[in-house]
């Protein structure tokens, strides 16, 4: 089986599974404790910190665990606005940004809050403009993530962060997710001119169960949580050590890698979309197909008159692992809010997400079946010749 | 949904083509079906209640050289929206 979904959660990192494994023998103790099991402990979180927050251009003070990244950019809205309670209940969100923002937006609603979902253009590209004018007097955070993933198109971040410096009222502070950037492409939390910035180790090589939160000092945010001293006093509860060591040294093995891996992957996606465009009819390739505004890992296309489920189903057992953004492969029916906000087509979508471990050969069996594949379902749906 | 003016208009003699309980990628293949055997130039509403239909059948149109008009609530009341696609 050939794994293409890279995007959900890359394989672990060789470099990972060592780290962790020598983590669960010498990292089990509570790194809070005074007695020396828990001061090695300590010294493998400081270890860690101080990597993660190395490879972000933040301080070590700035960089806190969670359990997930989800939980991370709960943590990050949620109390990014908390913090700016008496500056305005406002939040400023892109349409495209992933579920688990949009669903802090959606919990800051019914909590009263107000929220302006910033719309994106046909590549899934919000305007800097259009978006720091949707913030104004009354704007406690606004949110934007690093590059969509689901799409793969870079967001104008450091335009937008200007931008919203500059609004009436007062600066806005940007929460930045981050998440299918880090350890793909350089992602520096000063240079995005960021105030919050989330990511996730499983999307990295890091192992599943660690999130990473960045609160920039000078930052108002207040836990939305109960109290806890931990993690700064911004995330409660024991952390994953073992992970979070595992996730730091992938990390760093991530750098040293990165700028070599992205140019080859970079290739093969622009081979994918070529190849696609050029051979399976009726097909859209979506997204920004510019080596440039676009991540280099991952791809997505869409085909008219294919069911997206049938195509999952015919791929996995030509032994192809990938996901899709079609309503059929959705739990509640609806087509993924990336695509439906950018005015794409949603059936037949398929995104292909690449990894270090993928090669050359892969990819050429995986553009050898396709064509074939789509071909057979629009012939099996009856559909009418074009 | 809001009633869309323009939509509502060239409902009127449009081709119908009722998908409503189907789901994608039916209502696009059915919208295809009927636009092959339909003079460039007349409009077909698509009467569907697939969330899918809202990004999709103005896809189509993009994709294959027609035209979207808008979308607006199924006249007979049944649920569902109409969408207009003006053949090209």
């Amino acid at each position: 089986m050939t794994y293409l979904d890279a995007a959900s959660a890359a394989p672990l990192h060789p470099v990972a599974r060592e780290a962790l494994l020598a983590a669960l023998d010498d990292g089990w103790a509570d790194p809070a404790r005074l007695y020396g099991q828990a001061r090695r402990a300590r010294l493998l979180l400081d270890t860690a910190r101080e990597a993660v927050a190395t490879a972000l251009g933040a301080r070590p003070d700035e960089v806190s665990f969670t359990s997930s990244g989800t939980t991370a950019a709960h943590l990050a809205v949620l109390g990014g606005l908390a913090g700016r309670r008496r500056a305005g209940r406002g939040l400023v969100v892109s349409a495209v940004e992933h579920s688990c923002v949009l669903a802090a937006a959606e919990a800051f609603e019914a909590d009263g809050g107000t929220v302006t979902r910033v719309g994106v253009n046909r590549l899934g590209r919000v305007d800097p403009e259009k978006f720091a004018a949707a913030a104004g007097p009354g704007t406690a955070l606004a949110s934007l993530m690093t590059a969509s993933h689901e799409v793969g198109t870079t967001q104008p971040v450091y335009e937008v962060a200007r931008a919203l410096r500059k609004v009436a009222g007062g600066p806005v502070p940007l929460h930045v997710d981050a998440a299918q950037s880090v350890g793909r492409v350089p992602v520096d939390v000063v240079g995005l001119g960021a105030a919050l910035l989330t990511a996730s180790a499983h999307k990295w090589g890091g192992p599943p169960g660690v999130g990473v939160l960045v609160v920039r000092t000078g930052t108002r945010w207040r836990s939305p949580l109960p109290d806890d001293e931990r993690e700064g006093g911004r995330v409660p509860g024991p952390t994953n050590l073992p992970g979070i060591v595992a996730a730091a040294a992938s990390l760093q093995a991530r750098l040293g890698e990165m700028a070599d891996e992205a140019g080859r992957l970079s290739a093969l996606v622009a081979r994918i979309r070529a190849r696609v465009a050029a051979e399976v009819p009726d097909v859209e390739v979506v997204g920004d197909g510019d080596p440039s505004g676009r991540l280099p890992h991952l791809v997505t296309l869409s085909c008219l008159y294919v069911e997206g489920e049938a195509l999952l189903g015919e791929l996995d057992r030509a032994g192809f692992a990938v996901s899709s953004g079609s309503s059929c492969t959705s739990s509640n029916l609806e087509p993924s809010h990336v695509l439906a906000s950018m005015g794409v087509l949603t059936s037949g979508n398929v995104r292909i997400s690449l990894h270090r471990d993928v090669t050359e050969a892969d990819v050429a069996r995986l553009l050898d079946v396709l064509p074939g594949i789509v071909e057979r379902l629009r012939r099996t749906a009856g559909v009418p010749g074009r | 949904m809001t009633v869309d003016p323009a939509a509502e208009a060239a409902l009127d003699g449009a081709v119908v083509v009722d998908v409503r309980g189907l789901r994608c990628p039916v209502p696009v293949i059915e919208l295809a079906r009927t636009v092959a055997a339909t003079a460039p130039g007349s409009v077909v509403a698509v009467l569907s209640d697939d969330p899918a239909s809202a990004a999709d059948v103005p896809a189509w149109c993009r994709m294959r050289g027609s035209s979207y008009l808008g979308r607006t609530p199924a006249p007979d009341g049944m649920g569902g929206a109409a969408y207009l696609v003006r053949v090209g």
